[in-house]
């Protein structure tokens, strides 16, 4: 599934590149695919594999979901999902293919939201059919996308990136202020589901559960805006686009309309952001001008940048990573092990460029038992916030838990860990082994005792420090292409 | 006449304060060529740091040391600890980016914004911290100070504007007359150029980082004089810095202060005589800078970028 780069090669294999295309790209295509690592094999293998079977067997295991996992949250939490994956196909338009760094995107999904409100709400007793206002809300969400795409004419990069945040401040502080309209902070509350009239409607709960059938409407959108984009992106429009965001100065050169591309670019990732803010609005039934700020366009963004922005199957999965992750951080208990199993994954992944890690791994459990008896001899209160039993039990007998933390252990521990780590960045050989021993025993005493505690800030640390690491590590994230720098 | 000298004075302290945050804003921009989407935190950590260090000195009820001391302290100590800070973003967030496509840095800017905010919320929570100096001598330094016109202009406020001009002449010293501030201008005019001149590039650019981010720190207790500070207040506080150094024209040292005062000006102005303007003050705001960007996007005193091909 790939989308960004010709991969004409393959077929051609010895003979050297495909017509019209550089030697250079083809050779550096090439070495990426010798030096891929453990991914780059993967890759290979799933590209092998035509882009509808995935999209079939993805559809179809998600459609049987449901089937699985009775439970009403858990369902809820796929349909979360799949309004982000739309969220993630809608960005990766401005972002992935067009290049322009939307900061305002966020406010298209709450237009989109506010829109389907509006028209289908007792606010003003409009009940439009689902049909039309969609419709609408789709019309409304494309201008507004176009409108804000206008400064791009004159301003680019960072200017445009200004714009596009001031943007998203303007829709917070019009939803927040015109209360005849928007409702102000309390926003818009008792917004009809789905139907085709007022008395023929999707019910949003079923014998107090989680309708499934909003999952299917989803993820039925889903499809249909997948495979169009996947058409615009292989289409004229598409190719002139990544053009566009390679080097606009080029594509200009070239003849081509790039202040047209970038509005039609902007319109249509506002589009689709739009689209799903009306399906958010319609599934949970109220608006509120907070739901649509920066927190959001940060989730949505990690999402693009981990699975790969320009790869639309990338960005689907990152939807599917990050999603799910956030809600397993809301509980303490799963988000313990959820530390843990990232723990070793990374430790194992890492184990294959260098076995010492394996080393480290060994030393970081018994430098924890040591630690944890040396505790527990000094002062019995140390380790006295211990669980008892079950995956928790096994972690307590291995961290320090205390049971009364001093006020400054929190932010000292968390700072600290932060400093620590940063200093194993910075050194390298066997001394940053046997640092790495205390570091992540430290960062696990930390995550057991400050942030497990704390969901709601501790979920949206771990988001920034995904997009921190990613850009430094892998800015191609995890299916996308990394960009050819052509000197 | 009283409304007018009360709109102006309040105009002059908001603007002093949007002029210091700008002011950071613009020297990271004319070295690196970098938005500092994380600079609005830092201030935010600038005003938390000077939260502890004033409740460590006693608090202003009875405080430890003179009042002059008090602040100087609250005010060194914050910014000491964000020119830290801006020296760790820079290293480990910034420069592994320094070639990347300009994309990424900014990217990552967001993470930092993003990671820096929620970790305050995580260690500190999400009340508001007020520094309540008006508890100080029975509100000593509120209800005295220099009468205009039969306006009472606040001894906090008279600080605060003389504390700011000060830290911009400090600044227009080190970087008009020294040589690291020469070395600064010739990294923004040309970076390539200035490195073949044997200027070492790194450490100019965390000088400025210090620079900029102690001047957000500053900034930071200026503001919370004012106005109790929470974990949040780091994304509304860098967009307005960011609105003041864009008006005067971003990498333009002059322009940011100009930029601080027509913003603090423009924004105290709307609030106290259009209708409605306390709740509107940001359309307006917004608008008009969207307007200016549009056609002079350069800024009021900012040079225009040529492009070369």
């Amino acid at each position: 599934m790939s989308d960004s780069t010709p991969h004409g090669f393959h077929s051609t294999g010895a003979e050297g590149p495909a017509v019209g295309q550089d030697e250079w790209v083809a050779r550096h295509a090439e070495r990426r695919i010798m030096q891929g690592g453990p991914l780059g094999k993967v890759e290979d293998r799933v590209r092998a594999v035509p882009w509808w079977a995935w999209l079939i067997l993805f559809v179809g295991l998600f459609c049987l979901f449901p089937l699985v996992e009775t439970g009403g949250y858990v369902r809820e939490v796929a349909f979360n999902t799949v309004l982000y994956m739309l969220l993630a196909l809608g960005l990766n338009i401005v972002v992935g293919w067009g290049g322009l760094l939307d900061l305002g995107y966020v406010a298209f999904y709450g237009i989109g939201a506010y829109v389907y409100a509006l028209l289908d709400s007792p606010h003003y007793h409009h009940h439009f059919p689902t049909i039309v206002s969609i419709v609408i809300v789709v019309i409304v969400g494309a201008l507004a996308g176009f409108l804000l795409g206008l400064p791009s004419w004159r301003l680019t990069g960072d200017y445009l990136a200004i714009v596009t945040l001031f943007f998203l401040q303007l829709f917070q502080t019009v939803t927040t202020n015109w209360q005849h309209v928007t409702g102000g902070p309390f926003g818009i509350l008792n917004v009809d589901p789905f139907g085709l009239d007022k008395h023929h409607q999707l019910a949003t709960q079923h014998n107090g559960v989680f309708a499934v059938s909003y999952l299917y409407v989803a993820l039925g959108i889903f499809v249909l805006v997948y495979v169009a984009l996947r058409m615009v992106n292989n289409s004229r429009t598409g190719r002139a686009w990544r053009s566009l965001r390679e080097d606009p100065l080029a594509a200009e050169a070239m003849g081509m309309p790039v202040n047209w591309l970038k509005l039609l670019s902007f319109a249509s990732g506002a589009a689709v952001a739009a689209l799903t803010g009306s399906l958010y609005a319609a599934l949970y039934g109220n608006v509120f001008p907070l739901t649509f700020y920066f927190v959001t366009l940060i989730t949505i963004y990690t999402m693009v940048i981990l699975g790969g922005s320009g790869n639309q199957a990338g960005v689907v999965l990152g939807a599917l990573i990050v999603s799910p992750l956030l809600e397993v951080l809301r509980d303490s208990g799963k988000s313990r092990i959820m530390f843990f199993v990232a723990l070793v994954a990374g430790l194992a992944l890492f184990s294959r460029r260098s076995p010492r890690i394996a080393i480290v791994a060994a030393a970081t459990l018994v430098f924890g038992f040591v630690v944890h008896a040396i505790c527990s001899a000094i002062n019995g209160s140390w380790v006295a916030g211990e669980h008892h039993g079950g995956f928790a039990g096994f972690v307590d007998h291995w961290v320090v838990a205390p049971d009364q933390m001093a006020r400054w252990i929190a932010p000292a521990s968390y700072v600290g860990v932060i400093c620590i780590a940063l200093v194993v960045a910075l050194l390298s050989g066997w001394k940053r082994l046997a640092l790495l021993v205390p570091t992540l025993y430290l960062a696990a005493f930390v995550w057991e005792n400050v942030m497990l505690s704390k969901p709601e800030p501790a979920r949206y640390i771990v988001l920034g420090v995904i997009l921190i690491v990613l850009m430094i590590l892998r800015p191609n994230g995890l299916l996308g292409e990394r960009r050819v720098e052509i000197v | 006449m009283q409304n007018f000298i009360q709109y102006t004075v309040d105009g002059l302290t908001l603007g002093s304060v949007y002029a210091l945050i700008a002011l950071g804003y613009t020297l990271v921009y004319g070295v690196l060529k970098l938005l500092n989407f994380a600079h609005g935190d830092v201030f935010m950590v600038g005003t938390f740091v000077g939260y502890g260090v004033l409740q460590e000195l006693g608090g202003p009820m009875n405080p430890k040391v003179p009042i002059w001391l008090l602040i100087t302290l609250v005010t060194l100590a914050s910014m000491a600890v964000t020119a830290g800070l801006g020296v760790v973003i820079e290293r480990f967030a910034y420069r592994p980016l320094r070639d990347a496509p300009r994309i990424a840095p900014l990217i990552s800017a967001l993470g930092v914004s993003f990671f820096l905010s929620n970790s305050m919320q995580l260690l500190f929570g999400a009340t508001p911290r007020n520094y309540d100096l008006f508890e100080y001598h029975g509100g000593s330094l509120y209800l005295r100070g220099l009468h205009i016109a039969g306006v009472t202009v606040p001894l906090l406020r008279i600080i605060t504007i003389v504390a700011a001009f000060v830290l911009m002449v400090i600044l227009w010293f080190l970087v008009n007359k020294t040589r690291t501030g020469k070395a600064m201008r010739a990294t923004s005019y040309d970076r390539e150029a200035a490195a073949m001149m044997g200027i070492d590039i790194d450490r100019v650019i965390v000088f400025t980082f210090i620079l900029g981010s102690a001047l957000a720190g500053a900034a930071g207790v200026m503001f919370a004089l004012r106005v109790p500070t929470n974990v949040s207040i780091g994304f509304i506080a860098g967009l307005k810095g960011f609105i003041a150094a864009v008006v005067g024209g971003i990498g333009s040292i002059p322009g940011a202060m100009l930029g601080g005062l027509v913003l603090g000006f423009a924004e105290s102005y709307v609030q106290g005589y259009v209708p409605n303007g306390t709740q509107w003050s940001d359309l307006y705001v917004f608008s008009g800078l969207v307007l200016l960007m549009i056609f002079r996007h350069q800024g009021l005193l900012g040079r225009p970028d040529i492009r070369k091909v």
